[in-house]
């Protein structure tokens, strides 16, 4: 075996598998966060989380759209990025809107956590629609077509191609590319800042624990003086803010879809379940776990066999784990074997 | 002697169950007042009522001569009052520390000072302050229970059951941080299942059945009483 047989083979691991888990697992992550805050905040699973994701992606494209409309161009940043305030703004907005005309009311009447879990259902049928009603149930592109040297092509989406051109001197035979899109990189950004912002906001500021508070004893909260409805709104701005992100950042780096982020929904739930309910930095571990799993119980393994093995051995077929069309339940095999080893999550959730 | 607390009259209950009919009771400023009584007597109903977690059906409270019926908990802090439920009472994955923070939520400015006056009265817990309150021992997680209920600087504690599943030992405690507390001027009214020792230390004990006052007198008067002592004190003939 060569070593750029070696080289290549593992490059093609990092572009096929572990950026694409790693991808995967921060939209989870982020979208698992919300959840687990929701839940622990408001004590119930708010089903309508994946629509509030692709309602902010959808936010982001007409923000896109109007920007190239003026003419704005920012290349090589992605237009997209320009108008994920805007999508942030709006998604909260709606969390707020949906908090204050249907889930308040069920609060106002204490009414048990079944009612709300089903009103979410209902808010998420109400929510297709909206966005069907408004970004129509096509299939939509970040990256327009442009005028180039007299032809008509896909703006790139920027890839940022990291070679190795130094090895490829040494190593003869090494061609692989590691390819990280503009969308991935931003992704990443956004991914470790967010958390991070979020870990200081809940361990440094006084909403911020009072929001542990309120997770940890909501009864103990008020007698305390919290303010409760205040918290509630901080969670809201909060799970709003990282839907609308991974939702604009997913669009941009595959495309907007109507049914985006409602496939996402229950592999998200799976990472915040796995995690321990309540538990934000559960469902961000959750969130990668899932997105490591899935990818690799479907990662075809045939190209690096073929790779590694010598002249003449070849695979006969697909060489995945798991074929593609289980990948859904791969989240959910890990999440019973987590629950087995232990019963309230990886970081001690809530008992459901 | 002036009066901190004063409810009358309350009547209070959960759906159609009535458990309080018309139950009086009264905290004279930097005194102690505890309510004894049998199983489902109302006490904790009385305590929950007075802190606005019960709505009252009949009935009025007032506080530092202020009418405060019908006002929310969150509102009742601000005025000069602190309740200590009697079960989970604090914030388990929150360190000590943040727990004492959350009792000061409405004055942030308080902060510093509060827990430099909690750590003064509670030593133990400035050691403790990093870690979470759901690892500590009963008897120090109702310090930490206490200590967050003292943050605001009320002038009236109100305690449900502080003892409640503690050793012997620890209760003893316990009755020391309620006398430590007293010291510095605090009022408490506190409902207790052990109603000897809780007479012992009680200015003013209420002696409640089905709801309603049975026997009001000091503490030292109600020990005394033979009727007192043989229905609710287990007396020894």
């Amino acid at each position: 075996m060569e070593l750029a047989d070696l080289l290549n083979a593992l490059v093609y691991l990092l572009n096929k598998g572990v950026l694409n888990a790693a991808k995967i697992g921060s939209i989870y992550a982020l979208g698992a966060v919300g959840i687990t805050l929701i839940f622990g905040i408001l004590r119930f699973a708010h089903f309508a989380h994946g629509d509030m994701m692709t309602f902010g992606a959808l936010c982001a494209y007409a923000g896109t759209v109007i920007l190239r409309d003026l003419g704005i161009n920012t290349q090589p940043v992605p237009t997209g990025l320009l108008a994920l305030p805007l999508a942030i703004v709006a998604t909260v907005a709606l969390a707020l809107l949906i908090d204050r005309t249907v889930y308040a009311h069920f609060r106002a009447q204490r009414s048990p956590p079944v009612v709300f879990v089903m009103t979410s259902i209902g808010v998420t049928f109400v929510l297709q629609g909206v966005i069907r009603l408004i970004g129509g149930t096509g299939d939509r592109q970040f990256f327009f077509l442009i005028e180039r040297d007299g032809e008509r092509i896909r703006e790139s989406k920027d890839r940022l191609l990291i070679t190795f051109d130094w090895l490829r001197d040494l190593v003869e035979g090494f061609a692989q590319q590691i390819v990280i899109t503009a969308p991935q990189v931003a992704l990443f950004a956004f991914t470790v800042i967010a958390l991070f912002g979020l870990h200081r906001f809940l361990t440094r500021t006084r909403l911020g624990k009072a929001m542990r508070a309120v997770s940890d004893n909501e009864d103990l909260a008020r007698v305390s003086g919290i303010d409760v409805g205040k918290v509630v709104v901080v969670t809201w701005v909060i799970g709003g803010t990282l839907a609308a992100i991974a939702g604009t950042l997913l669009a941009m780096d595959t495309q907007y879809k109507p049914i985006l982020a409602f496939n996402l929904l229950l592999p998200m739930f799976a990472a915040a379940i796995m995690g321990g309910v309540g538990q934000p930095f559960g469902a961000v571990a959750g969130g990668f776990i899932v997105g490591l799993a899935e990818t690799f119980a479907v990662f075809d393994w045939r190209v690096l066999y073929d790779l590694l093995t010598p002249e003449g051995v070849r695979a006969a077929g697909s060489m995945a784990l798991v074929p593609a069309e289980y990948k859904l339940a791969v989240p959910f095999v890990i999440l019973v074997l987590v629950l087995i080893w232990r019963p309230t999550g990886l970081f001690r959730g809530r008992v459901l | 002697m002036s009066v901190l607390l004063h409810a009358e009259g309350m009547v209070a209950g959960y759906g159609e169950l009535t458990i309080l009919h018309g139950c009086e009771l009264t905290v004279e400023r930097g005194r102690i007042s505890v309510i004894v009584g049998p199983n489902g007597a109302g006490k904790s109903t009385a305590m929950k009522a007075i802190f606005g977690l019960l709505p009252l059906r009949e009935g009025r409270v007032s506080f530092e001569g202020r009418d405060i019926t019908g006002l929310t908990p969150q509102e009742l802090v601000a005025t000069g009052m602190g309740y200590v439920p009697q079960m989970a009472n604090v914030f388990p994955t929150l360190s000590v520390e943040e727990n004492l923070e959350m009792g000061a939520f409405l004055a942030p400015a308080r902060v510093r000072e509060g827990l430099a006056h909690v750590y003064d009265i509670f030593p133990a817990l400035r050691e403790k302050r990093r870690q979470p309150a759901g690892e500590l021992s009963g008897g120090q997680r109702q310090m930490v229970a206490v200590g967050r209920a003292l943050m605001m600087g009320p002038q009236l504690l109100m305690l449900d059951e502080p003892t409640a599943g503690l050793s012997p030992k620890v209760m003893g405690d316990i009755f020391d941080i309620v006398l430590k507390v007293n010291e510095a001027d605090v009022g408490v009214l506190m409902v207790e299942q052990n109603a000897r020792q809780a007479l012992e230390i009680a200015d003013t004990g209420f002696v409640l059945a089905t709801g309603r006052n049975l026997y009001t007198d000091t503490g030292e008067a109600l020990l005394a009483d033979p009727d007192v002592a043989r229905a609710f004190l287990g007396a020894r003939d």
